[in-house]
């Protein structure tokens, strides 16, 4: 009754100690895999971005091949688009997260919304795009700096309303009660205190759409084309930063692909400084 | 006065006229038509992928989904390649993703010391604050060379042409391929399937997880027998969410799948997705056909991940919200 038959190398208790630290060395492996995946791609973008860095960038059009140029028009064209985005989703997000989370509690339309906006959360974008070169494009025989921006606002609203009802959900009952208590009806209650109690959250959201956005490439190929100038016209197309990386870096002169290289640091730069604000804005606010 | 029994108009103004009913009632109605927008724009992108479609569906009918032959030259479209393409594509990459992601989370939930465990899981989070674009010319610049150099060139003179692995993995070395990128695509996808499964492992009570290791159990008996079965249904459905973005991811695939029409045949050959596919073509999309075309294949797009998504929401669902 001692020991095995078999005589294994390892007793019971050693072997199952050994699969645990071969457990514990493969999960730390794959999270290293991870980190330097994200290292490795952040510092090519730095190796081969900051080389190309100057005032040119800011200050003029984009080149054609072995000419000198920026991404003036481009980033003008970018920061139009999220901008208008960015108002459109705001607004529609936030009341219809606040519908969600105050209104929509008793009916059976609630989770169906939820429900289309979780999907609408991570829809293709490019499905996005389709849908508004059929709805704006189309019709208006044009591509335009407004179409590209309704596309971007068409993805960035889910994520501002779930944000908005998450936060929202969060305000405890008593605020609400109290400030029924003074009389105040219920959309007053929501506008003045749970609104302002969790405007840090709503900020957040705000970010988080912002960030969602603002790489965003493969609804603009459509809706808003590219322009080689600076252009203020909504009606007109209009460049943007993604664009403008897409048909450099798939240019097959270097200097373009330098240009690229610029626009992709100044694009993941902004993306990530939005996301790390936006999550250390919403770790403030839950504590 | 209020008669007895209705209930009390809470504010009202300098000349006693009751405000508040009206305004709330607007606010209501406001925040209403702000959520039905959101539904609507669902409907809307149905139908129009649906009308845009149509003439390409209704034309080649069942050959649109199994014809190999894509040619705007002379307006024959069969979508078998990009379908097959961003199945496989989207499977290989959640092949690849899913042990991964699995790992990251048991270790930032078991493992990692508390000290570093914010910004691990934080880095991880950036991964998917990358652009997608980004990602696309990280992928063509700096893995693809690599890739062609030190993995296709040597597997292709190691393998024999005509054995199984040597059909699998024939393709031009230029390591711009169908396995780059899934590989990319796995990239994108694992910060999102391992911050759901991280979220779903801190969800198993602690006495569960104590009373197992009561019993003497190892960190990886406690993973493996108890908190994975505890967290299974809505771990699937964190694999279908990662399914559903690797679907329709565009740029990144556009930059590295090398964007040909063909059916894929071996795993190092290049290929196309529907979204890549799309992308490429559909502002010069030649004729009225070509671009129906184009937006029916937006359709079968939009079917397939609607259902991989709509199975995430349904499976996770119940635990997380």
């Amino acid at each position: 009754m001692s020991t095995s038959a078999k005589a294994p190398l390892f007793d019971r208790h050693t072997r199952r100690k050994l699969v645990n630290y071969l457990f514990v060395a493969i999960t730390s492996l794959a999270t290293a895999v991870a980190v330097i995946a994200l290292l490795l791609i952040l510092v090519s973008l730095f190796k081969n971005g900051l080389g190309g860095m100057s005032w040119h960038i800011f200050t003029m059009d984009q080149p054609s091949p072995g000419g000198e140029g920026g991404l003036k028009n481009a980033i003008i064209g970018s920061l139009i688009m999220c901008s208008l985005g960015m108002v459109m989703a705001v607004v529609i997000g936030i009341l219809a997260g606040t519908w969600l989370a105050e209104y929509g509690s008793g009916s059976k339309l609630a989770p169906v919304v939820r429900f289309l906006n979780d999907v609408l959360l991570s829809a293709p974008s490019i499905l996005v795009g389709l849908f508004v070169y059929e709805m704006l494009v189309r019709p208006f025989h044009g591509f335009s700096a407004l179409a590209g921006a309704v596309s971007l606002a068409f993805l960035a609203t889910p994520v501002v309303t779930r944000t908005t009802e998450d936060i929202l959900r969060l305000q405890a009952n008593h605020l609400r009660e109290a400030g029924m208590a003074l009389g105040a009806g219920k959309g007053l209650v929501i506008r003045a205190i749970i609104w302002r109690a969790s405007s840090t959250g709503l900020v957040t959201g705000a970010l988080l759409g912002f960030a969602r956005i603002s790489g965003e490439t493969a609804p603009l190929l459509f809706t808003s084309l590219g322009n080689a100038y600076t252009s203020w016209d909504l009606t007109q197309p209009i460049g943007s930063l993604p664009k403008v990386i897409f048909d450099f870096a798939l240019s097959p002169y270097d200097d373009l692909r330098q240009v690229a290289w610029v626009g992709a640091l100044l694009i993941s730069i902004t993306v990530l400084s939005a996301n790390i604000i936006g999550r250390a804005l919403a770790r403030g606010s839950h504590k | 006065m209020t008669p007895a029994g209705e209930t009390a108009p809470r504010i009202t103004d300098s000349r006693g006229v009751i405000r508040a009913g009206r305004q709330d009632a607007i606010f209501q109605g406001l925040c209403f038509s702000a959520a039905m927008v959101l539904m609507l724009t669902l409907v809307g992108l149905l139908i129009s992928l649906v009308i845009g479609g149509w003439p390409a569906l209704s034309h080649f009918g069942l050959k649109f989904f199994v014809s190999r032959e894509w040619n705007p030259v002379t307006d024959e479209y069969g979508a078998a390649g990009p379908i097959v393409g961003t199945l496989v594509t989207a499977v290989l990459a959640m092949a690849m993703a899913l042990p991964l992601a699995v790992g990251i989370a048991v270790f930032l939930v078991e493992f990692c010391p508390k000290a570093i465990a914010g910004w691990v899981a934080a880095s991880v989070e950036l991964l998917a604050g990358i652009p997608s674009i980004v990602y696309g010319m990280w992928g063509l610049f700096v893995l693809a060379p690599w890739f062609a150099e030190h993995v296709q060139t040597p597997l292709m003179l190691a393998l024999d042409p005509d054995s199984f692995w040597g059909k699998l993995l024939t393709g031009i070395p230029n390591g711009a391929n169908i396995f780059t990128a899934s590989l990319i695509l796995a990239l994108m996808v694992l910060p999102y399937i391992a911050t759901v499964f991280r979220e779903l492992l801190l969800t198993v009570p602690t006495y569960v997880r104590e009373a197992a290791y009561g019993m003497g159990c190892t960190p990886f008996e406690v993973v493996r027998s108890i908190m994975l079965p505890y967290i299974k249904r809505s771990g699937i459905g964190a694999v279908m969410l990662g399914l559903g973005r690797a679907l329709g991811e565009t740029m990144a695939v556009t930059f590295i799948i090398g964007n040909s029409h063909d059916f894929p045949t071996s795993l190092f050959a290049s290929g196309s997705t529907i979204a890549s596919t799309i992308a490429n073509e559909f502002a010069e999309a030649t004729g009225d056909m070509h671009s129906s075309a184009l937006i029916a294949l937006g359709l079968v797009l939009f079917v397939i991940t609607f259902a991989a998504l709509a199975a995430a929401r349904l499976l996770i669902g119940k635990e997380t919200h």
